[in-house]
């Protein structure tokens, strides 16, 4: 896309277009290709500064019975969007764990497009997002099935939870199927803390703080479980939750 | 009164300790609907109370009111607490200060282990009360006794907090927690409901083993007797449309399993 994009391109609709326009013409995609039966995991942490824009386009092509794990986590810079777009070929495997977490202004952005083109492959994507203050959090996943894509097993789990009434969650899980014989899940929910919960937490002596604090843990740690960067997501993912419930 | 022998029990000697937790005249809402009208009573360390009354009576909402919970707004009245005002602390200062609720349904919080939450919340209660906290050897020995006693898998411990217990599980997990805090005065709330006979005597030498001590005080809150077999109350009080309108030693308790509420509290 060379176009600066509008509000009426889907995939920007929910974008900070001012910081978008600062970061235009991008870079072209990075590409990441698995050979046939390779398997590989990697993990980004979207970590950019205070105030600073950042946009991430990667294009991952899994050949035959490739299978690659990533972990996602974005939680900095004023407005910070990871573009993934995967195209699995047959029986490959696509697993994706990501956080968002957003407090202050912050716009943060997950789009995912995931193809299946042939069959037999599995893609798995779980989100979580925690948002605080006045931040908006955004995932726009599209799973498509190719025609012939077979025994094709995707899904997609969005789960959003607002620390304020303020914050802004938005979620368009998407569904383009053109073959009759798959599994395609797909759910997004958006909530808030559990007041009794809290309550209950605080009434054993926890302050609200750190009543909030361990339950947004656990909310967003079973994401990263497992993974081989598990330690260094968890830690990152911690302290930026321990800013947000101050 | 002439007495030649023996340890005179009294329990409600004014001057010899003070007032664990005095109400006085307490009113309090719930969704702008006025639940407590003048509750008032008096609790001195070394006293086991229990509350009775009919459903409706206010008997939750007392619990919640002095514990605390968002949504439960005190119009008028005082509460002392250990020589604070009870209404002047956040929840969780209530609870550093020695207060202990037991809920009448414990709550379940997938993700967060019973071990690590109650270990944060130990060593919160010190930090409030200017203490060291607890190293993590230390705590987990607590734990473990405290488990042991209530006849609870450390198993069970570990894993989410009450996720997937029974109903008896979460009661006893509700007095491993008392046990591990180690309040000054437990409010405990329908603790008997959803036991059977053997977690009721379990429940009970619990509550008994932990809380029955000159320095520690207990209001049981209850609409039956078969709690106050295995914890013997010294007061027992009758709540009837937010207020306190009867109250008496174990017998009325007794008294009012006979003849039931209404002819009591009219």
């Amino acid at each position: 896309m060379s176009a600066l994009p509008t509000r009426r391109d889907e995939a920007w609709r929910y974008a900070d277009l001012q910081a978008v326009a600062k970061l235009w013409p991008l870079a072209a995609p990075e590409q990441l290709v698995l050979a046939e039966g390779e398997a590989a995991t990697r993990h980004l942490v979207l970590d950019t500064d205070a105030g600073a824009a950042d946009i991430r386009q990667i294009t991952i092509n899994l050949a035959k019975g490739a299978k690659f794990s990533f972990q996602l986590l974005v939680m900095g810079g004023h407005y910070g969007r990871v573009e993934l777009d995967v195209t699995l070929h047959e029986g490959a495997d696509f697993d994706l764990g990501a956080v968002i977490l957003g407090n202050g202004d912050q716009t943060l952005e997950i789009i995912t497009t995931v193809t299946h083109a042939e069959p037999n492959a599995t893609s798995n994507q779980v989100i979580r997002a925690v948002l605080a203050e006045r931040s908006t959090g955004t995932y726009l996943g599209k799973v498509a099935v190719a025609r012939g894509a077979q025994k094709t097993d995707s899904a997609q789990s969005f789960k959003a939870m607002l620390i304020d009434r303020t914050a802004t969650a938005n979620a368009k899980p998407e569904l383009e199927i053109f073959a009759d014989d798959v599994k395609c899940a797909h759910g997004a929910a958006i909530g808030e803390l559990d007041a009794m919960s809290l309550f209950y937490l605080e009434s054993r002596g926890l302050t609200p703080a750190d009543a909030k604090r361990l339950m947004l843990q656990a909310f967003v740690a079973g994401v990263f479980d497992g993974a081989a960067a598990e330690d260094v997501l968890q830690a990152a993912a911690l302290q930026k939750l321990g800013e947000m419930v101050r | 009164m002439f007495i030649t022998a023996g340890i005179i029990w009294m329990p409600a000697c004014p001057g010899m300790l003070p007032d664990m937790l005095k109400i006085e005249n307490l009113h309090a809402t719930v969704a702008d609907k006025e639940i407590l009208k003048g509750l008032s009573l008096e609790i001195n360390a070394g006293e086991i109370h229990a509350i009775m009354g009919p459903n409706g009576a206010g008997k939750s909402t007392l619990t919640y009111t002095l514990g605390g919970r968002p949504g439960y707004e005190v119009t008028s009245g005082t509460a002392t607490f250990d020589g604070r005002d009870l209404f002047d602390m956040a929840p969780n200062e209530r609870a550093a200060a020695g207060l202990f609720l037991g809920f009448q349904y414990p709550v379940e919080i997938p993700g967060v282990s019973n071990v690590q939450f109650l270990r944060e919340a130990l060593n919160a209660q010190r930090k409030w009360r200017g203490e060291e906290p607890l190293s993590g050897g230390d705590f987990l020995k607590r734990a473990r006794t405290q488990a042991d006693a209530m006849g609870m898998h450390m198993d069970m411990m570990k894993r989410p907090v009450n996720v997937g217990f029974s109903g008896g599980e979460k009661k006893r997990n509700e007095m491993v927690q008392m046990g591990i805090l180690d309040p000054k005065l437990a409010i405990l709330d329908e603790t008997d409901s959803g036991l059977d006979i053997d977690a009721l005597r379990v429940v009970g030498d619990g509550i008994n083993r932990i809380m029955r001590k000159p320095d520690k005080a207990v209001l049981l809150i209850t609409h039956y007797q078969r709690l106050l077999d295995y914890v013997q109350p010294d007061f027992v009080h009758v709540l009837a449309a937010g207020r306190i309108v009867k109250s008496g030693g174990p017998e009325l308790a007794l008294e009012l399993e006979r003849e039931g509420y209404a002819e009591i509290a009219a």
